[in-house]
């Protein structure tokens, strides 16, 4: 199997109920993969805007941004490459590190510049800003020092030009 | 669209006044040109119902299934090329035209399906009859609307029926709270309906034409296929001039039977599993194909390795995402099929009398040799004068309609024998359930042609299992003498079925047997339709006269032989090249 890059679409949406699940179920009802999905606000009022991060021959991707283009909920749908992009994805962590590694827990995390968001007798929470690869390469180093809980966003992404 | 309804009545529906959701939805519906509604009544939608009691303007027809309902819009809007239109409740009601939107879907008719649901309040608690129809549909519909209150109204109505019918036609869903129906509001009927980022017709891509031309210029072995999109778009007359500049060849695909008159030169007939011999060896052989409104379904590609293998592959298309899906495409047309080919018929027009003369003669030797294939390999069958076969039926049909009549169908032999032995001289005259292929399609879908086009002769074609699947409907073209002649092609058995279970499963016949169906003319007679039967070429001749000569619904019972078996064919799974041509070859 190829590999193939990691690409975005970035899918501006009209605000109403169940745009979401129109969006999801074409890529399920299709056979298409997503890595990730993100969904928030955008620069136009009532409208929203769905970061999907695939992988996949071109073509594939062409043929899901045709699809994606005729919803009718779907106002533009724009693709992107990893490369012409910025992309940053939120982690939250509850880390409970053994009491003899929390120091040099704290200075590795000023390293990486992640606050410590609150901080009790036994455990941490830490945010983590960056995107997906350095993410995935910052949970390797920490996972040592115990992960509890762990949440991510998956990631966001603006194309650099229009 | 609404050109039916006189300007004073216009004016009047336009007022601007205080009315309930009910009372809107129904101007609006009149305002949008609907001349019937095919629905059938429930709890959700009471008070829908009762402000049709007392407006005249308004037609509603019953049928007894919600099922039938959905399919009479079908088929109105296939056979007239206008929106359909079907009301059902909430909960079972909704739920039973799910079939019929996903056939609607999978052939791209332009459907506005409204269902009432239960009040706004009880949403999401499964109450009484509720069931969420607006996401069970989402996956088969073009768009669908909650109606959240009756200021909403107008302009949802409006919208569906814009998104129905524009671009890719399909069917769109508007579901009514029963509260947001009996909520008074000011009527305001919009004047334009804005969709931000809906563009319905893509411009197409000059470029692209002009590489086109190219190709058509350097083609040796072209091949037109013409979909339902060529319909859709009433595009058969500028195809029909293309034709002619180009003297291309050309097949039909099952929806876009019709677009081209059979009688044309260049006509080979369906392709296909059940296709003719020559459509597809051209297929086979073309070095360029330009596909039309078509959107190489597996009954026609059959297996992709196997298709057109030879050839650059042009295909125009009003839904982009339907370019490049399955075929690779060489020269990608996104927009709709008559403008491309306006434009492609003014850009070959330019051309010098040398160049399109070169076109002709580059195409000759292969224009010669597939019309000869289809000169010595017509569809044939063993023709005999003891039982009737269905073959000959359809001829009869064709032959003394002269092409000019209506003709639906199930999924099926019955439906293939139409297609095949069956004439459509003219589009919206061939209507029958392609893309999803539901039994119980034909009848009702026929009642909806009829009503659409008084003035034209509508035969419904059924087998006897899909004849069993709506049946009920009898009842409305009696009360309502809609004058349908339905021909039941009666082999007392599942026919495709057995087909196959004959041809691939060694003739182990697994379930198929209908013996115990009813008398077919009694059924009819108890709904108070005529029944006649046939059980050979004589008999059939002489009840398909009076049928005809009947201004009334009849029905006819064709008692045909069994075994009868639909050839060509080529087995599931194949490539186009292993035809079976059946036992006459």
């Amino acid at each position: 199997m190829m590999d193939f890059g990691k690409e975005y679409l970035s899918v501006t949406v009209q605000d109403k109920p169940g745009v979401l699940q129109r969006v999801s179920g074409l890529f399920s009802r299709r056979g298409y993969n997503i890595d990730s999905v993100t969904v928030g606000g955008s620069e136009r009022e009532g409208f929203s805007r769905m970061i999907i991060a695939v992988q996949g021959e071109p073509q594939r991707i062409a043929q899901i941004v045709s699809q994606l283009s005729k919803l009718i909920d779907v106002v533009q749908v724009a693709r992107f490459g990893s490369t012409a992009s910025i992309a940053r994805e939120l982690m939250l962590l509850k880390l409970s590190p053994p009491a003899e590694a929390r120091s040099e827990l704290r200075s590795l995390l000023d390293l990486f510049n992640c606050p410590v968001l609150e901080a009790e007798a036994d455990c941490l929470f830490v945010q983590v800003v960056g995107d997906k690869d350095k993410n995935d390469a910052f949970l390797s180093m920490i996972s040592r020092y115990g992960i509890q809980e762990l949440s991510r966003t998956g990631e966001t992404a603006l194309a650099k030009i229009k | 669209m609404s050109g039916w309804l006189s300007e004073d009545t216009r004016a009047k529906l336009l007022q601007r006044e205080e009315l309930t959701g009910s009372e809107i939805l129904l101007r609006t519906l009149l305002l949008e040109g609907v001349e019937c509604v095919f629905g059938y009544p429930g709890g959700a939608v009471l008070y829908i119902y009762d402000a049709m009691h007392d407006n005249p303007d308004f037609r509603h027809l019953l049928t007894r299934h919600e099922q039938g309902a959905i399919h009479a819009a079908d088929g109105y809007a296939r056979s007239t090329g206008k929106v359909g239109v079907c009301l059902a409740t909430s909960g079972p009601g909704a739920t039973n035209l799910v079939t019929g939107i996903a056939t609607a879907y999978m052939d791209s008719v332009p459907l506005v399906v409204i269902t009432g649901n239960v009040p706004t309040a009880l949403i999401g608690t499964d109450s009484f009859q509720e069931a969420d129809i607006v996401g069970i549909t989402q996956p088969i519909t073009k768009h669908s609307f909650m109606v959240r209150s009756a200021e909403e109204l107008a302009w949802t109505i409006r919208a569906a029926f814009h998104i129905a019918g524009s671009g890719r036609p399909g069917p769109v869903l508007v579901d009514i709270p029963k509260d947001v129906s009996a909520e008074r509001t000011p009527f305001v009927y919009p004047a334009t309906i804005e969709l931000p980022g809906y563009v319905p017709s893509p411009h197409p891509p000059l470029e692209a034409i002009e590489e086109l031309v190219r190709a058509i210029q350097a083609a040796k072995r072209p091949l037109v296929l013409a979909g339902g999109g060529v319909i859709a778009s009433g595009a058969c007359s500028e195809l029909e001039k293309f034709l002619c500049i180009t003297t291309h060849s050309v097949s039909t695909t099952l929806l876009g039977l019709g677009s081209v008159s059979p009688s044309h030169p260049g006509w080979l007939g369906m392709p296909g599993m059940h296709g003719t011999y020559a459509a597809n060896q051209a297929l086979i052989g073309c070095d360029l194909l330009i596909a039309i409104g078509a959107r190489f379904d597996d009954r026609v590609t059959m297996r992709l390795d196997g298709f057109a293998r030879s050839a650059r592959i042009a295909h125009i298309d009003i839904d982009a995402a339907e370019i490049g899906k399955l075929v690779p495409t060489a020269i990608a047309i996104a927009g709709d099929a008559k403008q491309v080919l306006n434009e492609l018929n003014r850009l070959l027009e330019q051309l010098s009398e040398d160049e399109l003369n070169a076109i002709k003669e580059n195409i000759a030797p292969w224009n010669r040799h597939v019309r000869l294939l289809s000169e010595k390999y017509p569809l044939r069958y063993r023709d005999s004068d003891t039982t009737l076969k269905p073959q000959y039926v359809m001829e009869m049909i064709a032959r003394t309609t002269e092409g000019a009549a209506i003709v639906t169908t199930d999924v099926g032999q019955h439906q293939m024998w139409a297609a095949q032995f069956g004439r459509y001289e003219s589009p919206r005259s061939f209507l029958s359930s392609g893309g999803l292929g539901t039994m119980g399609f034909g009848f009702p879908s026929a009642i909806g042609a009829q009503v659409g086009n008084p003035d034209r002769i509508v035969v419904s074609v059924n087998g006897d299992g899909g004849m069993q699947m709506c049946a009920q409907e009898l009842a409305i073209c009696a009360i309502h003498d809609i004058p349908v002649k339905i021909a039941v092609f009666n082999n007392r058995t599942l026919g495709m079925i057995r087909q196959w279970q004959e041809l691939i499963y060694e003739g182990r016949y697994s379930h198929i047997d209908l013996s115990g169906s009813p008398d077919f003319v009694k059924l009819a007679e108890a709904y108070g339709v005529k029944g006649l039967r046939a059980t050979n070429k004589q008999e059939a001749e002489a009840v398909w006269q009076e049928a005809l000569n009947t201004p009334a619904p009849v029905l006819i019972d064709f008692v045909i032989d069994r075994e009868e078996l639909v050839y060509p064919m080529v087995p599931q799974g194949d490539i186009l090249e292993n035809m079976i041509l059946g036992d006459w070859s």
